[in-house]
């Protein structure tokens, strides 16, 4: 049983912090993933919990005992890197043969296990063949059979699928949770996809610049991201932002206007996800048409919002005509509405119920 | 690299410290005996510090009449001989495996793989091999004791050929395309558009035959039998049988310590080049 | 072989092969056939006749002793040299390999070597054994071994073995640091993870993957040890004391310019020849397999 902690960890390359202060603990069995643009830190949090990376201060703990100061190899884990980094004079069973055969386990059992996670893995064809001749989606699970073999307390992925083609990456991303599901072992798994991210996590750690902007589940950071940049990486096509001043409970937007009650005065950012916009005659968000993208399920309207230049989409269902500087309304489904505050970032909590369109000219 | 040992990092650096000084003492004995006279250097045990007639041992060594007992020309004269030599060779080597190496590429022409294979065939000829009747052709030719003697018989190998071929393999198709449209000829293509793309490679060639030439021992010890032409080099040999009769080992270490000066400076002030020039022409 | 855009056929190319080709022709191929004619040969003891005796001369080579025992001695010579020479290097490259500040500085300080001459090499090296003078030969002494190179043949050829060894290991180290570094730092860094330390990552995962270079550095090495050191033994040992450092391209310049035996240097000639195209044959042949990661 393995949970990991992470207690204040930070990071810093001689002058240069490149981790603050992370915290997180992990329970037994999550497939915990970490996941931010490329450079906010990710892979060093990684390769710090591998013991890859020297921690600069705070702790690692797994199942309570601080492992800072362990090696790699005394740590217990198995780590599939991003390009696989298969031993190349190896064949793939004695890939998977390697670590075993270190650790001293009997030649009867170091074939046993081989041959459990070839056949998990349905890699038993190849045992023989060296990684040269494997194709990537091949050279990948052998990765993994060489992590899984180990019977580790804990595994670590590097973005494993960035690699793949897209139609590869989408079925081995299935396998890879099925797996995990199957052997209940924690898991970290660092990617920039956020697609990638919210199919696999259990639980999400959005990071950016090295900072933990939020660590929850997927639909809590769907539905309550907890600033603005969550609110903009996850989910695709991203949440429109809209610049915007709070005044005696009222939110400019364009040439129409939000009533809110909340408590907020001054400069703030409205979020409203494309999706959760409906065409409505009167609603708030007047888009002006720029480009129609038909995607066959549903419909993307790019354009400005009347009145500023300030970008707009918006996702209607089905297939949908407009022409180029069509004006169309859209109102949001309720609380559907997000604020932000505009110098941190931060959400602001309140009621965005009620949504009413003011006069023009107002 | 992934250990955080301390220790393993410490060790590292005491090895390779260790490592350098055990390359190094040869050089280190050669420079202390340099820098010492005559009379010092047959006092056992020799000095492991250095002393204080460098000077006086450079200006001996260069421009006085060598060994007692010898009759070596002066060293000045050596190390213009050695100079001459390896640029000779160096350049003359240069020129004309680029121009082959150009022909063989770009031309179709009856026999070129003749003459290719023609080429090849040298690689496989060091001048060890073939002493005897290389030197009879030589002085056949009558250039016994000359400078042409010295570095034409050295020119035609193929490695440098073999080189150029290679880089103007991957040189684009395009480039050609573009400049015959352009209307230049094949020489006006080699000048202005082959030969500034190769640049780095002729540098570091050059760095790799200068030294090659430099340090030529066998071929100049045949062909020279005139003490003004001997190089640099060669004389070393001469020194050390006299040594046997009487040491004159500050001027013998001198004369060694400036028979290897030259190449080890453009060894280490053009490194890059220099290992780009090996691991391109040593496959 | 042929670029697919190229120019057409016309006196030019012929002019551009000219120098290589005649220079190849006169001072190459034609002293080769040469050496190959003489080696047919046998001159009478005053030089006035000669006699073609196809390959009587080879014959009387391979029962020479002083033939046979040179080609064993050359042998072991040079697989000496490259032993040793290799061996230092790979360890120098090894540790070298883990340094990230100052590589250069390393690097820089350990291939100066190759710049030196052969034959420098040996006058350094035979002034620090020197019998009576040289503070190597002094060191020993005083540990109690007397070192005399000019009367002890072992010796002999020991001196000749550092010095050729102690020229080569520059090159050795800068083709075998390239090659480590070429190795993905990934492979390195999951044999950690699989819990091998830094000595069995090294035999296992890291020497198997630079064994191409090993394999080229064993061709180059032995070619080296076979022509290039001509010079360290004419200027230490001359070959001696009583043959012990007479190495088989030495024989060559000694019983063809010194002992005027034509016909038999050039039989000596010839085989070495037949020596360098095999070596040279391997090394192309070998040169296709290489390690993909």
């Amino acid at each position: 049983m393995a949970n990991i902690t992470l207690r204040n960890l930070t990071k810093s390359y001689g002058p240069t912090e490149v981790l603050h202060h992370v915290e997180g603990t992990f329970h037994d069995g999550e497939l915990i993933v970490v996941v931010g643009p490329s450079g906010c830190g990710k892979s060093t949090l990684l390769r710090m919990v591998a013991g890859l990376e020297t921690v600069t201060s705070g702790e690692i703990a797994i199942d309570g005992k601080v492992i800072n100061t362990r090696e790699p190899a005394e740590r217990d884990i198995a780590m599939v890197f991003q390009n696989y980094a298969l031993y190349p004079h190896m064949s793939v069973r004695q890939n998977m043969a390697y670590g075993l055969k270190i650790r001293g386990l009997p030649k009867a059992e170091i074939a046993r296990k081989v041959r459990d996670a070839a056949e998990i893995l349905e890699i038993g064809d190849y045992l023989d063949r060296k990684p040269r001749q494997l194709s990537g989606g091949q050279r990948q699970r052998v990765a993994m059979g060489r992590a899984i073999v180990r019977d580790p307390q804990v595994f670590l992925f590097d973005e494993p699928l960035s690699n793949l083609d897209a139609k590869l990456r989408v079925q081995m991303r299935l396998e890879i949770r099925k797996l995990q599901r199957r052997l209940g072992v924690t898991s970290i798994y660092v990617t920039h996809d956020q697609v990638e991210a919210m199919t696999l996590g259990d639980r999400l750690m959005v990071l950016n610049a090295g900072h933990v902007e939020q660590f929850g589940t997927p639909i809590e950071l769907y539905e309550r991201p907890a600033t603005a940049f969550v609110a903009g990486f996850i989910g695709s096509p991203a949440m429109n932002f809209i610049e915007t001043e709070a005044a005696d409970g009222k939110l400019r937007v364009g040439v129409a206007s939000v009533s809110i009650e909340s408590a907020h005065r001054g400069p703030a950012t409205l979020g409203i996800r494309p999706e959760h916009l409906v065409a409505e005659d009167d609603g708030p968000f007047r888009v002006r048409v720029q480009m129609l993208e038909q995607l066959g399920a549903n419909t993307l309207v790019h354009g400005v919002l009347d009145g500023t230049d300030a970008a707009f989409v918006a996702s209607l269902p089905g297939v949908r005509a407009a022409s180029e500087g069509d004006v169309i309304a859209f109102a949001p489904k309720p609380g559907a509405l997000h604020l932000f505050d505009r110098a941190s970032g931060k959400r602001i909590d309140g009621s965005l119920s009620r949504c009413d369109r003011a006069p023009a000219g107002d | 690299m992934v250990e955080n040992r301390r220790y393993l990092d410490l060790a590292t650096h005491i090895v390779l410290l260790l490592g350098i000084a055990i390359v190094a003492l040869p050089i280190w004995i050669t420079f202390v005996a340099a820098t010492h006279d005559a009379v010092r250097m047959t006092q056992v045990p020799l000095p492991l510090l250095p002393g204080s007639h460098f000077l006086d041992n450079l200006k001996e060594t260069l421009f006085g009449s060598g060994l007692s007992g010898t009759e070596t020309a002066p060293v000045w004269r050596m190390l213009l001989n050695s100079l001459v030599m390896a640029l000779s060779i160096a350049i003359g080597k240069i020129a004309i495996s680029i121009i082959s190496a150009f022909a063989i590429v770009y031309f179709r022409f009856p026999f070129r793989m003749g003459f290719f294979w023609m080429i090849f065939i040298t690689l496989m000829l060091p001048v060890e091999v073939r002493i005897v009747p290389t030197f009879e052709v030589v002085s056949q030719l009558g250039l016994l004791n000359s400078y042409a003697g010295l570095s034409i018989p050295l020119i035609a190998s193929a490695t440098a050929t073999f080189m150029f071929r290679q880089v103007f393999l991957t040189i684009p198709d395009e480039m050609l395309e573009s400049a015959r449209v352009d209307g230049a000829g094949p020489m006006r293509f080699f000048f202005d558009i082959l030969l500034p793309l190769s640049r780095t490679n002729i540098a570091a060639l050059f760095v790799i035959l200068f030294i090659y030439g430099w340090n030529q021992y066998l071929w100049p010890l045949l062909i020279t039998t005139d003490n003004s032409m001997t190089t640099i080099v060669i004389s070393i040999k001469q020194m050390l049988e006299a040594a046997e009769q009487s040491p004159q080992w500050n001027v013998i270490m001198m004369t060694a310590l400036l028979g290897m000066l030259p190449p080890v400076v453009v060894v280490v002030t053009m490194q890059k080049l220099f290992v780009k020039g090996l691991t391109e022409t040593d496959k | 072989m042929l670029k697919r855009v190229h120019f057409p056929a016309s006196p030019l190319p012929y002019l551009l092969v000219a120098p290589q080709v005649i220079i190849t022709l006169v001072f190459f191929i034609w002293p080769a056939s040469q050496a190959l004619w003489q080696s047919m040969l046998v001159q009478d003891p005053f030089g006035l006749s000669t006699e073609f005796v196809w390959f009587e001369n080879f014959v009387a080579l391979w029962h020479d002793p002083l033939y046979l025992s040179s080609f064993t001695r050359t042998a072991f010579f040079s697989l000496a040299v490259a032993f040793l020479s290799m061996s230092f290097a790979l360890i120098l490259a090894g540790f070298a390999e883990r340094v990230v500040r100052g590589a250069t500085t390393y690097r820089t300080l350990l291939i100066w070597p190759y710049a030196v001459a052969p034959v420098l090499a040996g006058a350094l090296w035979v002034f620090m054994f020197n019998p009576t003078l040289g503070i190597l030969a002094y060191g020993l002494d005083m540990l109690g071994y007397e070192w005399n190179h000019k009367v002890n043949g072992g010796q002999a050829m020991a001196l000749v073995i550092m010095a050729a060894a102690w020229k080569q290991v520059a090159y050795n180290f800068l083709f075998y640091l390239a090659a480590m570094q070429a190795i993905p730092r990934s492979v390195i860094e999951a044999a950690a993870i699989d819990g091998a330390g830094p000595i069995r990552r090294f035999w296992t995962i890291v020497f198997p993957l630079i064994s191409p270079t090993t394999f080229f550095l064993l061709v180059m090495n032995v070619v080296y040890a076979f022509f290039d050191t001509f010079g360290i033994i004419h200027a230490v040992t001359q070959g001696g004391p009583a043959n012990a450092t007479t190495i088989l391209v030495y024989k060559v310049f000694n019983d063809g310019f010194v002992g005027l035996d034509l016909g038999s240097s050039a039989a000596q000639s010839v085989i070495l020849m037949i020596l360098v195209i095999a070596m040279t044959v391997l090394q192309f042949r070998h040169v296709e397999s290489k390690v993909e990661y």
